[in-house]
Parts: structure tokens; C-alpha cells; sequence
């Protein structure tokens, strides 16, 4: 163990790992999040808080971490390159774990563009290879960017990273992630997938390469609620790829919303049997309420406790 | 070169509002290249200018000059004569030619009639596309001749973000992936390899990150 991250401890005892994830509000209640928290709790082993996500104002995903902290659910806090320069991001890696997070998830960040707040400058002094060097750095070597030596506690996060299997060029996509199992992340969380087929000739190549041998790759499975969602998302957001037969399925469906769970499940239990993923990341897009339900489903209930 | 694009001639007008003669001044460089700044945008904008004037029954009087380059002092230095009537200055040079007419016209309020956009050069006639970054540490040699700092929306250094798709970035599917190409001209080099570096956090220090820069040559000194 490098950390004393509860997810890294499920990773270790090799048992298929889950998480979920929650969008911090765009207000200063936590009240929801406490919500979320009592819901997820002993369905996933730990739960994201997105970082300002699509670019979007929110409670920061240090302050999300701290909330989740408080209700016993493992906090994975994400952090973009988007908003920060390296000073202010190892201050902030310092100050989260100080408060008692030791799990994060890099991230380049959605464009502002996308954002309630298009006008704004982005910073991107660092990318997300950077960022997951840096954690390491600061971990393993006791040093900050710069070189300059941490003098007492270091930060010691678990650290994982994102890869997009949808992306494009496809031929480029295992290469990137090698770059960053290189760079030292220890987990990784896919984008959502919908496009099986696509995500099977990555994972044979990412096999083939011995990178499942040397870091735990978490398959990102996202529920619809409906055939335009599914529809919007493929034609609309970058990166991602939503095969017909799936709009067509939920089209046909007496009740969209059970089928979109269906699906789910189906997905779960699919991946579950790819070699070289070790673990699932349901995002449930304003849809954390059924979380329990397909983690309950997929069998992965109850999830594994530890002293 | 430097691409500029005119400002709206309301906008300009509303700068102007309170004088009574202008001078406008064109340069004969980059901004004229890209038809923003050129002998006939000055004549144009001044026209236009008088005209909406006339029609707002507030005649302007306007003097047209134009300069080989506004980022010259010798240059600027021609129009000593001009100045010294009129009430305002309107610069169609860059933001470079703006500052130095105002540096040699102290006491006079000088404004923009362009907009400095970028450093870029013409893809087709009437379009222009912003190339270079201005970092001050080119990285080129290692990205195919394609900038990441700049044509990527993120100014990545490792590889495409997980936005591209089909070779378009997630901000607007018509713009190229810069790491869409790269990538591409890498492959038809033989050289895919070189993209698997990690390559090194960028140094900021070297662009405007370190205060303004100053290139000095003292070799070429005339003293």
C-alpha cells in the first residue's frame, strides 16, 4: 500500500472495485451531496466529485471531498488543468490532503467554452501528464515540481487518470494511456461507454501491451434516461460514441428509463468478463438514486469492508 | 505575419465622438497583407467615417497618412508634421503601432482601430488562421511542425484530449484537432515513436509568463 486510500485497498484485495460519482451543486449547500453520500455509501467503494465540471461554477471538488469525508464515503477528487497554474494546484494538493483526501483523478478539463462562464481565460500551464508527475513527485520523492524538497508530510495520493477509448485518432488512444500508466497513474476511469465493440478492440490492444498488468483500469458506464439523451450525446459531445442500436432500443421500449437501466446492467455484467478491467464507474448523470439498484443487480452488493 | 481585423466603424465613431479632426494612419506591413490596415481600409474607414458624421450633422475633418511600418520609430517619425491640428490619432497598425504613436504623440489621445487578433498567415484569399503561439521556446521539431501551444484549445503537450473526434476539436467541429494532426504527420513521417515521450512541462517563463520580453542583439548595435 503507498496510501491509505480505502479505493486502493479494494484494488488490492482484487476485488472488482466500483464507484460512482457526484456533481457538486451550484450553490453552497451541501445538503445534497449528504443526500448522495447516504445513498452511494455502501453500494461503491468510493465516489468521484467532479471539478467544476463542463466548465461549469460548482462547490470545488476539495470542498465536495471533505463533505464526503464527513458521511464515510471515499472521496476520488478530480482536478483539471483548466482553472489553476502548478502553483496553485500543489497548494491545493497539500491543502486536500491535510483534510484528509488521499484519492484523485487528473484531468485536461472540459473546454470553458462549454461553461456558464465562456468569457474566461483558461490556464493549462500544466496538462494532465504533468499533473499526474507532479502527485507522484510529491509522494514518492518528497519534492514539489520544482525539485524543491516537501520537509514534512508530503501528500500521499492514490492517483488515477482518464482515458477516452472513443477519442479519436483510435490508434492513438492505447498509446496515450501508456503515457500515462508511465507517468504514474494507478487507476484509470474510461468515458462513458456505449460503443462495446470499440471499447473490446481497445482493451485486447491495451492487453497485448501488458498495460492491465500495471494499472487498474475502471470501465465508465453511464444509464440513459431516454432515446433523445442517448441521441444528443453522440451527436453532441465531443469524443463520445452512442451506437444506434441503442437509441433504436430505447426508442422501442415501453419504458425508457427501465431500459436504460437494463442496459446498464447488461453493460456492467459485459465488461465485468473484458480482461484487464478491474472495476466499473457508473455515472449517473443526475441519476445517483439508482446506483444502489444496478450495483445491487450487477451483484457487486454487498462491496467489501475493511478495519 | 500579425492579422488584425477592423473594429466596427460605430465602435470607432463612438471613439471619436468628441473630435473634430482626425488623422488616420495606415500601415503599409502585416496589417495590409491581411486587408485591415492597408492604404485603401484608411482611405475606406475615413470615408465612412466622414459620412456618418455629415449624416449626424457634426462634420469630421480627416487626414489619411500612411506609414511603410508603425512598429518603426523612423517611420512614425514621418508624420511628425501631421499630428499637430488634429484632435485625435486613429492607428490601423497593430497593437504595436498603436503604442508607438502614442509614445512619439505623447500629447496626443491616439486610439485602435483594429483588433490585433493573432500570428498566423492566409489560408485562402480573405481568411486568415492564427500558427504560432508567440511562447518564446519553439517546440516544433518535436510536434511535426504542427503547435500544440497554440492549435490545440488546450495547448496540450502529450496527445489529444478526449474531445477530439473525427480530427475536430470538442470547442467547434470546425476546428481541426491540432493533435489530430500532428499525430497524422507524424505517422506519414515514420516517426510515432517520438509521441510515446512525455514531453516536459512547458517553460512559461520564456513567454509574456515573464514579464514583457526584450530581444537583444548587440552585434548589430550602431554605435
Amino acid at each position: 500500500m503507498n496510501t491509505n486510500s480505502h479505493l486502493e485497498k479494494v484494488f488490492n484485495s482484487g476485488e472488482f472495485v466500483v464507484s460512482a460519482e457526484i456533481g457538486p451543486p451550484k450553490h453552497a449547500s451541501a445538503e445534497g451531496m449528504h443526500h448522495y453520500a447516504d445513498v452511494l455509501r455502501d453500494y461503491v467503494d468510493a465516489a468521484n466529485i467532479t471539478d467544476n465540471q463542463t466548465a461549469v461554477v460548482r462547490i470545488s471538488s476539495i470542498a465536495g471531498g471533505v463533505h464526503l469525508n464527513n458521511k464515510n464515503v471515499c472521496p476520488i477528487i478530480q482536478m483539471t488543468c483548466r482553472d489553476r497554474n502548478r502553483i496553485a494546484m500543489q497548494a491545493d494538493l497539500l491543502g486536500a490532503y491535510s483534510l484528509g483526501i488521499n484519492t484523485i483523478l487528473c484531468l485536461s478539463g472540459d473546454h470553458q467554452i462549454f461553461g456558464n462562464h465562456p468569457t474566461s481565460k483558461n490556464v493549462y500551464d500544466i496538462d494532465s501528464m504533468h499533473l499526474i508527475q507532479t502527485v507522484r513527485k510529491m509522494r514518492d520523492e518528497k519534492q514539489f515540481m520544482c525539485g524543491e524538497e516537501i520537509k514534512n508530510q508530503e501528500p500521499r495520493f492514490f492517483v488515477g487518470a482518464v482515458a477516452n477509448p472513443f477519442g479519436d485518432p483510435f490508434e492513438f488512444r492505447v498509446d496515450r494511456l501508456e503515457k500515462k500508466v508511465e507517468a504514474g497513474a494507478e487507476f484509470i476511469q474510461t468515458q462513458c461507454i456505449f460503443d462495446m465493440e470499440r471499447f473490446e478492440r481497445y482493451m485486447e490492444e491495451v492487453c497485448r501491451r501488458g498495460i492491465d498488468e500495471r494499472v487498474h483500469i475502471m470501465a465508465g458506464i453511464t444509464p440513459l434516461k431516454s432515446w433523445k439523451a442517448a441521441r444528443y450525446i453522440g451527436n453532441n459531445v465531443g469524443g463520445m460514441i452512442v451506437p444506434d442500436e441503442i437509441v433504436e432500443r430505447l426508442k422501442g421500449a415501453e419504458d425508457q428509463k427501465a431500459e436504460g437501466l437494463n442496459i446498464a446492467v447488461e453493460q456492467i455484467n459485459h465488461v465485468k468478463k473484458i480482461k484487464g478491467v478491474h472495476g466499473v464507474h457508473i455515472m449517473a448523470i443526475a441519476w445517483e438514486e439508482k446506483v444502489p439498484e444496478i450495483v445491487e443487480r450487477c451483484g457487486l452488493y454487498p462491496r467489501p469492508k475493511f478495519d | 505575419m500579425i492579422v488584425a481585423e477592423q473594429k466596427p466603424i460605430k465602435t470607432i465613431a463612438d471613439l471619436i465622438e468628441d473630435s473634430n479632426k482626425v488623422l488616420l494612419v495606415g500601415c503599409s506591413a502585416c496589417v495590409a497583407v491581411c486587408l485591415a490596415g492597408g492604404e485603401k481600409e484608411t482611405e475606406v474607414l475615413a470615408s465612412a467615417l466622414r459620412i456618418k458624421r455629415k449624416q449626424e450633422g457634426k462634420p469630421l475633418e480627416t487626414v489619411t497618412k500612411m506609414v511603410t511600418r508603425q512598429c518603426d520609430p523612423e517611420y512614425i517619425a514621418t508624420l511628425d508634421d501631421s499630428v499637430e491640428d488634429v484632435d485625435t490619432i486613429i492607428s490601423l497598425g497593430c497593437g504595436v503601432g498603436v503604442q508607438y504613436l502614442a509614445e512619439r504623440f505623447y500629447n496626443k489621445w491616439v486610439i485602435p482601430a483594429l483588433d490585433t487578433k493573432f500570428a498566423g498567415g492566409s489560408i485562402e484569399h480573405g481568411q486568415w488562421e492564427e500558427r504560432c503561439g508567440l511562447c518564446g521556446d519553439c517546440i516544433l521539431h518535436r510536434t511535426g511542425g504542427i503547435c500544440p501551444i497554440i492549435r490545440c484549445s488546450k495547448s496540450l503537450l502529450n496527445g489529444p484530449c478526449g474531445g477530439s473526434q473525427d480530427g475536430k476539436c470538442e470547442i467547434n467541429k470546425d476546428v481541426p484537432c491540432a493533435w489530430h494532426l500532428i499525430y497524422e504527420r507524424m505517422k506519414s513521417l515514420g516517426k510515432l515513436d517520438k509521441l510515446l515521450e512525455i514531453q516536459p512541462p512547458k517553460d512559461w517563463s520564456r513567454s509574456r509568463d515573464g514579464g514583457p520580453r526584450k530581444v537583444t542583439r548587440e552585434d548589430v548595435f550602431i554605435d
